[in-house]
């Protein structure tokens, strides 16, 4: 049997439709409604120019989630290397041939599509990482060639994306990465000793910095230092969630996004636009959204009856999860304005075919549960599931 | 199978920790937005509601003044203007010559507008033509109905019904200027671009009453400042009417009575010292000064004009009072009681002192001279007498008590104090000790001594009226205080200057009024405007009419009337008049008859 055969022998594609957690897609689909009505408001209630683009992303994206979801999982794991490896060509690519963008060479012209590699990476790692520890047992995992080239395997991309420089996704990447080393299994005293490490570095690289670079980095750090230049867009975005109150100023009535205060208020600021006009109801019911998201990606990952599938779908549950926090964090000015969009609402299509096809291979994992997996690296017999168990 | 199912639960126990993790920077999250919207959410409205709000001001109808019975002086009238919106026009040539071909549009005002675009947002609109007729406004609103960024509307022009007639006291209206800015520590209504602050006169004395207080619209406006729609409107208050004691007849007529000549006239009630007609000649159009003169020419010609049409005489002009003067020095000497009224000095036409001789204008002398004739005659010797007896300070102190020395106070701007001169003043301001001579040239208010027509006018509102230091003013003003003089002295002066009119001999008896009961009393007078040489008085060049205009002597008259029943006071100046009594003193009389006729027809 060939791992990557489409169909399970037995199960119709109608069969194997049947198996995708169709909650999950509903899920997404209302995140994305939220989005369509969110881009109507920006855009002083139109449905053009962002509103409209954005449903009809998200109506391509779920055929390619679906296609995802129907290929068999072991094709998933054969081509997880060859995967990472393109998406870091075309990460490489970007920076010989990227077009200059928001002050960072991140976009990739093919044919008519712009795309940013660095998008595509944070799931091609995952998927690299997952197939990693996959073949791996703990003592293997721990045991340093094997661990170094974990190691590697992040680094590449990240410090790539870091030089465009794209600071926001190269500590995604990072923090994807890392975390799938957790849940890999890599020894707790690892990460005490890179974290005993990081900690002893900070001082040191401090005291090393001039005065007018230390200057920088403390208003990166606190916007509101500088409220006329650097601060700005972090202030008014504030403004704009603060003044939503406990209920909002009620659709399309929102000042600070209709009267131009708010920027960026389609793409990475949206959040801010949610906040003030359904106040912290409204932003309460989107964070419950997400929640609910992660929740259906950790119940597959818990479902899941060999390594790959479950790294895989708590790693994409987990970046998904990055994507969130990062951008709701940065609208609410918890942390400093990194180029992060809020997922299925922000407009912008990179990101969002990015976890379609995510969720994708998630709902792959769901689809093919019960598959048994090829022998790993290690020779180790696969898991208990059979062909024989689902008939 | 150990292995496996171990590492199976590592991977799970790991996943929960993680999720935990998730769990808790999601609930972050919630405390951070709990944060920002409920605890904090009152202090991020209101930076909202100051980002999106701006407080426009709405201009208030400036107050219209009027005369005594409630005739406009200044008023009121709408006019319809034409205005362009820049970014919505589209190009600016184009719009302007499309609006070229519906009605006259000069280079000047194009190059204003090109000038105005530049220098402001492009949704701030520019009046391209301003003052239109009503037909006008009609006919042009319906050429450019369709037309996008071009528009008509109605504004406000201050309209001046005398015109030049009462130039100087009404004043004028303009655009504000960096100085009027400063004065007035920028009060947000000025830097509106349809407001128009008070220049001189009343207008500029009386603008705060005038003016009002601003409404104010709350504008809803985007991050750029473009205005959405209105929030809120709150009514400005018109400013107040301001009544005048100036009479618009009177006015009108004093004004004509200067024809060519230059110089001021004031008619003043000496009851209550308000001001019947103050003129001051040549004048100039208040309305013109509305849009601020923008032709250059025009402005050149007002501004360099060498006989200043833009000084208010009234109160700006400094003039020798002359003869005039011999009021205040009678009063003082018969105060200070070094002279009889009856006592009679000898005048043969010179009076020595020391070195130097000191002509009386009548060459061969008055013969003998008491007070009632020097006064009638206006002989030169007899106050030189007196006046050195006096002494300056006390001739001083009574020119203050009649009003001279110190501005009076009226209610126009650029009033002059004069000058009254007295010991400790030529020691002060020279660093000279004083002549006895001076005191001579003092007594026949020549020297040092200078007068402004307001000052003289208040002089002789004071002698009529015998009782209270009247003041001269436009509109209220305190209660006069005790003039303190005694009203004895008072009464042989105006005895003595019922003659001047009322006699034959008298300086002005060709400028008297003959109608019975109406007879007005006064003094000439003449102001030196340059010395006359000793070459000169031998030559016998002493006709003022054969000298240039400009050298000739100012003429003066100070009077009241009725003469017996004082109730008006006037001060003419005419500038080189050469005789107070052949140009000044007909004005006087025309204008003093003028007031009685208009109380007694009640016009």
């Amino acid at each position: 049997m060939k791992a990557w055969e489409v169909r399970q022998p037995g199960l119709g594609v109608g069969g194997l439709l049947l198996r995708i957690d169709w909650v999950l897609v509903i899920l997404l689909a209302l995140t994305t409604a939220v989005g369509f009505a969110m881009l109507y408001s920006a855009a002083g209630g139109n449905i053009q120019p962002w509103a409209g683009p954005h449903a009809l992303r998200f109506g391509a994206g779920l055929v390619v989630m679906m296609a995802v979801a129907l290929i068999d999982i072991r094709f998933w794991l054969r081509c997880a290397y060859p995967i990472y490896a393109a998406s870091l060509l075309l990460v490489i690519g970007v920076e010989f041939l990227g077009e200059v963008g928001m002050g960072a060479q991140r976009w990739l012209k093919l044919g008519p599509l712009s795309v940013q590699p660095s998008e595509f990476m944070k799931i091609a790692l995952v998927l690299a990482l997952a197939r990693h520890f996959h073949a791996l047992d703990e003592r293997e995992a721990n045991s340093w060639p094997w661990l170094l080239l974990a190691l590697a395997l992040i680094a590449a991309p990240a410090l790539l994306v870091a030089r465009q420089p794209d600071l926001g996704t190269a500590a995604m990447i990072g923090a994807g990465g890392v975390a799938l080393l957790f849940l890999g299994g890599v020894s707790w005293r690892l990460f005490a000793l890179f974290g005993i490490a990081a900690g002893a570095l900070v001082p040191a690289v401090w005291y090393g910095l001039k005065d007018y670079q230390r200057d920088r980095v403390l208003t990166f750090l606190d916007p509101e230092r500088d409220l006329a230049g650097a601060g700005y867009h972090g202030f008014q975005s504030k403004i704009g969630i603060g003044s939503g109150g406990e209920f909002g100023k009620g659709y399309l009535e929102g000042t600070q996004s209709h009267l131009g205060f708010l920027p960026e208020s389609h793409t990475d600021f949206i959040f801010a636009v949610i906040s003030e006009e359904f106040g912290l109801a409204g932003g309460l019911f989107v964070l419950a959204l997400y929640l609910a998201v992660m929740g259906y990606g950790f119940a597959i990952g818990f479902m899941a009856r060999n390594d790959f599938a479950r790294l895989l779908a708590f790693g994409v549950t987990f970046t998904f999860f990055l994507f969130v926090f990062a951008n709701v964090a940065m609208v609410a000015g918890l942390i400093p304005v990194v180029g992060v969009p809020l997922p299925f609402i922000s407009y912008g299509g990179t990101a969002m075919l990015t976890l379609q096809i995510g969720f994708g291979l998630v709902l792959s994992a769901k689809v093919y549960r019960d598959v048994e997996m090829e022998e790993d690296a290690a020779g180790r017999p696969a898991g208990p599931g059979s062909i024989a168990a689902m008939r | 199978m150990t292995g496996v199912r171990s590492r199976t639960q590592l991977i799970r126990r790991r996943a929960l920790l993680v999720g935990g993790v998730q769990i808790g920077l999601i609930g972050l999250l919630v405390g951070r937005l709990v944060q920002l919207q409920v605890l904090e959410g009152e202090r991020y409205s209101r930076r909202a509601e100051d980002n999106r709000t701006a407080e426009r001001l709405l201009a208030p109808e400036r107050g219209e003044i009027l005369d005594r019975r409630g005739r406009p002086l200044a008023r009121n009238r709408e006019t319809y203007r034409l205005l362009l919106v820049p970014e919505k026009a589209g190009p600016i040539d184009a719009a302007l010559d499309e609006i070229g071909r519906l009605a006259a549009l000069g280079p000047t005002a194009r190059e204003r507008v090109r000038r105005t675009v530049q220098t402001q947002p492009g949704f701030e609109p520019v009046v391209v033509l301003d003052d239109m007729s009503w037909e006008e406004m009609a006919r042009l609103s319906l050429a450019i109905a369709e037309r996008e960024g071009i528009f008509t509307n109605a504004a406000q022009r201050r309209i001046y019904p005398l015109g030049p007639a009462a130039a100087h006291a009404i004043g004028y209206v303009g655009r504000v200027s960096r100085k009027d800015l400063e004065r007035s520590d920028g009060a947000s209504l000025l830097r509106m671009p349809d407001f128009r602050i008070g220049k001189t006169g009343v207008e500029r004395t009386q603008d705060e009453t005038l003016r009002g207080a601003a409404g104010t619209r709350l504008m809803e406006i985007t991050s750029t400042g473009r205005q959405r729609r209105e929030l809120g409107r709150q009514e400005g208050l018109s400013g107040e009417t301001l009544h005048l004691t100036l009479d618009a007849n009177l006015q009108r007529f004093a004004a004509g009575l200067f024809g060519e000549e230059t110089g001021a006239a004031i008619l003043m009630d000496i009851r209550s010292g308000g001001l019947l007609a103050t003129v001051s000649a040549p004048s100039f159009d208040p309305g013109a000064f509305h849009d601020g003169i923008t032709d250059r020419q025009e402005w050149l010609s007002l501004a360099g004009d060498p006989l200043h049409p833009l000084s208010n005489r009234a109160v700006s002009g400094q003039y020798a009072p002359g003869s005039t003067f011999k009021i205040v020095v009678a009063l003082a000497a018969l105060e200070a009681r070094v002279v009889s009224a009856d006592q009679r000095f000898f005048c043969n036409g010179v009076h020595e002192l020391g070195t130097g001789r000191f002509h009386c204008w009548r060459r061969g002398g008055h013969g003998h001279v008491d007070l009632f004739k020097a006064l009638q005659q206006s002989c030169d010797i007899y106050f030189y007498e007196i006046a050195q007896r006096t002494g300056i300070d006390r001739i001083a102190a009574m020119a203050r008590k009649l009003g001279f020395g110190a501005a009076t106070g009226v209610e126009l701007p650029g009033e002059y104090n004069g000058l009254i001169p007295t010991k400790a003043w030529k020691r002060e301001a020279r660093d000279e000790s004083w002549h006895v001579g001076e005191t001579l040239l003092a007594g026949i208010g020549q020297g040092y001594v200078l007068a402004t027509p307001i000052q003289l006018a208040t002089m002789t509102a004071r002698l009529a009226n015998g009782t209270h230091a009247i003041l001269p003013r436009l509109i209220g003003g305190e209660s006069p205080s005790e003039l303190g003089i005694d009203r004895r002295f008072l009464r042989i002066v105006r005895k003595s200057l019922a003659a001047v009119t009322g006699s034959r001999r008298g300086t002005a008896w060709n400028a008297r009024i003959a109608e019975a009961g109406f007879e007005m009393a006064g003094k000439t007078g003449t102001s030196q405007v340059r010395r006359i040489s000793r070459l000169e008085r031998r030559l016998g060049v002493r006709k003022n009419e054969d000298l240039p205009r400009e050298q000739r002597d100012h003429a003066l008259f100070v009077g009241y009337a009725p003469a017996d029943k004082p109730r008006y006071a006037a001060a003419v100046v005419v500038e080189h008049g050469s005789s107070g009594s052949k140009t000044a003193a007909p004005i006087a009389r025309d204008l003093l008859l003028a007031a009685q006729k208009a109380e007694t027809v009640g016009s």
